[in-house]
């Protein structure tokens, strides 16, 4: 299998040109202020500026044209690196490269090129905006590619769906020696109880009721600790089947601190049985029992918000997560796994439903990140402990309406309901920073 | 007839630069196919436009290598050095080697690259002389090099301006003898290939442009030439540099149509079934004028063997050959020298030159009468070659952006580069 590798990102919306990391690179590379001769360079004027930097090819055109073989991608950091005592000064990779990512340093009389500071690039740090971020979650990728996958090939799941990663990715990491409970829903939907006497997880599963999940988990995890056998015991549940009907046998569970992990898989609505609302359904949303038509416009009233609530039942772990930042997700999933050895872990994963929010199949992690931008949805984690906490800094949000207008469901909106829609997104915002504030309180 | 005769899926003609990109294209879409590589050449891949740089000492001939050993039984391709094509039946899809054997082949890509080209100087026979474009040729000169006092170099191209500058470096009296009143001509203009001249003027060199050699004699120390004008020089080392062309005799009989290079059309496909051709012994079509022809440079050579090997695995992901830019680099007494597309100037078209004596600095860009960008040529004046090829073959309108571009074109590349194809 191929691997995947760390890489400088460049967010063009927020540099203001201040020339902080050429200064850092020039420093770093040449131990001199000479921006001329830094590796990455930006380019434009006034505002709209742009990068000249190595982007380490997968299939890099430098390293083909060399006639000296002094060019070689690393198999391993998949940095380019360049050997002086190789290279023979002939300029011909500047022609090669369409990226301008290889110049010539005029001081020093070589080519030079970014070699991401052997994973610790020196512009990163510098910039003052954000602008520049060295994206790790790679390793995620390499590690996670080498454990057993322990769902079926080919899951009957629509196009493009978010769950099934979530699934594999989860199931993954917690391994084989796992119990799997999943109540009606998007993830028995598609295929995990099985068809025909077989099931679609190479682990135990079974197919609880809506209203009985985490009791019936919480039996059968206290009939092994019984019996002296140590298993993750892990439900995997929808909005619906957590927040509405499951909601008793969920508090109750989390009261108790059953020892287990239940994951909810947040798509906003009973996707899986036609797109019927939910508690956790947005403000405005259409579902088909929230139909958008002469005199309706969307559901009418706000979202339940469930992470907050197992919050306040003092949870051994709760957070929030979402795909579009995979490496907070597998941080917080870490955190439950363990905190459900002693305790009830509870993880509310936002979830975007390609068919049910009405969005093109291949924009998943776009509207994921969307939401997570516009602090439509905020991910923080709360142990009883350290309190809550945010994982991913909620200042200056995009509007939200960049948000609203990346689905169909949303379509319909009128200009008062978007505004009460951006009032709510603040007030929740202010709501859970309140919780931080009592935070070590104790 | 005794011996069964070997079967491979891919066979390639040849080591360098096309024939590697075909091997890379070819595994990344049939990663267990027969592959076999069999070449004229005793070592493992390396480059020509290298060998320069083994003469002059500075690359260490063990360390040119391309490929390694590892490489080829990764890839599962069979490397048969010393076993050059000699005769292809392609009626019969079958390749006959010098080393006497044969292989029944699938698909053929003809990477045979190019010889050195020897005029057909009188005397030329009776005399020794270097050429070079093999490791073995620059071994040869490098141990040559040393013992040399008076050198001639026939032909100011890039290989033999290179070998010159090696020599003069060696402490040797030079000269340069070139048929066209000017040096690097083809790659370089008249203000450039100026300077080139003044800086080997400068270094001691003898630049003899505008001169024929009508006669060739042994000596003693080497050889006696005879120029035109009735000039005679004497060389105790004597460097052929005047172009190379491919060999091709092993065609004959074949119906692969070939003129100066093996014709070959979008996808690299000569005009025979199963059979291609890429890099320097290709005749494929020329950007600007879309007519075949000849551009026997690197960068064209692992962009054709790309293509050739992704049509012969049948890849979905091909996209037809763009068509041959001239790209050279030129790297002299610590200077550079860059030129990217045509020298020619289109009909209604402009140039910009600028020229600052202080720094050394030259520049001059060529636009079509539509705005594009077709040529542009600089000394000490760096600049993206890459970028400029770019907005070569995407045809984007500079008109608006002229005057900032001549001024600056490495910022203005970029920034065109950020804004089109990022």
């Amino acid at each position: 299998m191929g691997r995947a590798y760390s890489t400088i990102a460049f967010d063009p919306a927020k540099c203001d040109g201040c020339g902080d990391c050429m200064k850092a690179c020039a420093q770093a590379k040449t131990g001199t202020d000479d921006v001329a001769r830094s590796r990455i360079q930006i380019y434009g004027r006034e505002k709209d500026f742009e990068l000249a930097l190595c982007r380490q090819c997968a299939d890099p055109k430098c390293v083909t044209v060399c006639p000296a073989g002094a060019l070689n991608k690393d198999g391993t950091t998949g940095v380019i690196g360049w050997d002086a005592s190789k290279c023979v000064d002939c300029l011909l990779c500047t022609v090669g490269c369409s990226y301008a990512g290889i110049a010539l340093d005029e001081t020093a009389g070589h080519v030079s090129k970014c070699d991401t500071c052997d994973g610790n690039p020196a512009c990163v740090p510098a910039c003052p905006h954000g602008a520049l971020k060295y994206i790790t979650t790679a390793n995620i990728y390499n590690e996670v590619g080498d454990w057993e996958d322990l769902f079926a090939p080919g899951l009957a799941g629509c196009q493009g769906c978010n769950t099934e990663l979530l699934m594999r990715h989860t199931l993954r990491r917690v391994g084989p020696d796992t119990v799997l409970a999943t109540p009606p829903g998007c993830v028995p939907g598609m295929g995990s109880v099985g068809f025909n006497g077989t099931t679609g997880t190479k682990i135990p599963v079974f197919h609880p009721l809506l209203t009985n999940t985490a009791a019936m988990l919480a039996g059968i995890k206290r009939q092994y600790k019984r019996v002296g056998r140590e298993v993750q015991a892990l439900a995997i549940a929808g909005d619906g089947g957590a927040s509405d009907v499951g909601f008793q046998s969920l508090s109750g569970a989390a009261e108790r601190g059953e020892q287990m992990l239940f994951m909810v898989v947040d798509n906003e609505g009973y996707m899986n049985t036609g797109m019927q609302r939910s508690s956790c359904t947005p403000y405005g949303a259409w579902t088909s029992t929230t139909p958008v038509g002469e005199t309706s416009r969307g559901k009418t009233q706000d979202a339940k918000n469930l992470p907050l609530i197992m919050v306040n039942h003092r949870c051994a772990y709760v957070a929030t997560a979402s795909t579009a930042y995979m490496e907070d997700l597998y941080e917080k999933l870490d955190k439950a796994i363990l905190a459900s050895k002693t305790g009830f872990a509870y993880l509310h994963v936002y979830s975007p439903c390609t068919t049910g929010w009405r969005f093109p199949s291949n924009l998943n992690m776009e509207v994921a990140r969307k939401a997570v931008e516009t602090n439509f949805v905020m991910l923080w984690e709360y142990t009883p402990q350290d309190g809550l906490h945010f994982t991913k800094s909620v200042d200056n949000p995009l509007p939200v309406t960049e948000y609203l207008k990346a689905m169909g469901r949303f379509r319909h909106l009128a200009p008062e309901q978007v505004e009460h829609i951006q009032k709510k997104v603040v007030e929740n915002q202010k709501f859970v920073e309140r919780m931080t504030e009592h935070a070590h309180v104790g | 007839m005794d011996r069964a005769i070997e079967h491979t899926k891919y066979l390639i003609a040849g080591s360098s630069h096309a024939a590697l990109e075909a091997i890379n294209a070819i595994r990344m879409h049939d990663p267990e196919g027969s592959l076999t590589v069999v070449t004229r050449d005793s070592h493992l891949p390396y480059s020509p436009t290298v060998l320069p740089y083994v003469v002059s000492g500075k690359s260490a001939p063990a360390r040119i290598f391309l490929r390694d050993e590892d490489f080829f039984a990764r890839n599962k391709v069979s490397y048969r050095p010393e076993s050059a094509l000699k005769v292809l039946h392609a009626d019969e899809n079958t390749a006959e080697l010098a080393d006497g054997s044969s292989i029944v082949y699938e698909k053929l890509l003809l990477a045979t690259g190019a010889s050195p080209a020897i005029p057909p100087i009188p005397g030329i026979d009776t005399v020794s002389f270097h050429v070079l474009r093999t490791l073995d040729d620059a071994l040869k000169l490098r141990g040559a090099i040393g013992a040399s006092k008076q050198a001639v170099v026939l032909g100011a191209g890039l290989v033999g301006m290179h070998a010159a500058e090696n020599l003069v470096k060696a402490g040797a009296s030079v000269t340069i003898v070139e048929m066209s009143d000017q040096l690097t001509s083809g790659y370089f203009d008249k203000v450039a290939a100026d300077m080139i001249e003044q800086a080997f003027r400068d270094a001691g060199a003898k630049i003899m442009t505008g001169s024929r050699v009508v006669r060739l004699e042994p000596t003693a120390a080497g050889a006696k030439l005879t120029l035109e004008n009735g000039t005679t020089l004497e060389a105790d080392l004597l460097l052929v540099a005047t172009g190379v062309k491919p060999e091709m005799a092993y065609l004959n009989g074949s119906g692969v149509e070939h003129q100066q290079g093996i014709v070959v059309d979008d996808r690299m496909q000569t005009t025979v079934a199963n059979v291609w051709a890429a890099g320097d012994c290709a005749q494929a079509r020329g950007f600007f004028t879309g007519t075949p022809m000849m551009n026997a440079i690197l960068p064209d050579a692992t962009i054709q063997g790309r293509v050739a090997g992704m049509a012969m695995a049948g890849d979905p992901g091909i996209q037809d050959y763009a068509g041959g830019v001239p790209l050279n680099t030129y790297h002299f007494f610590g200077r550079h020298a860059i030129s990217v597309g045509s020298s020619k100037v289109p009909e209604g078209g402009e140039v910009v030159t600028r020229f600052d004596e202080q720094t050394g600095r030259y520049l001059k860009a060529i636009f079509g009468a539509d705005g594009c960008l077709s040529g542009i040529f600089g000394v000490n004046e760096f600049f993206d070659g890459g970028v400029m090829a770019q907005l070569i073959l995407r045809r984007i309108d500079l008109t608006a952006l002229r005057e900032r571009f001549v001024a600056n074109p490495l910022a203005v590349g970029r920034e065109i580069m950020s804004q089109t194809w990022r």
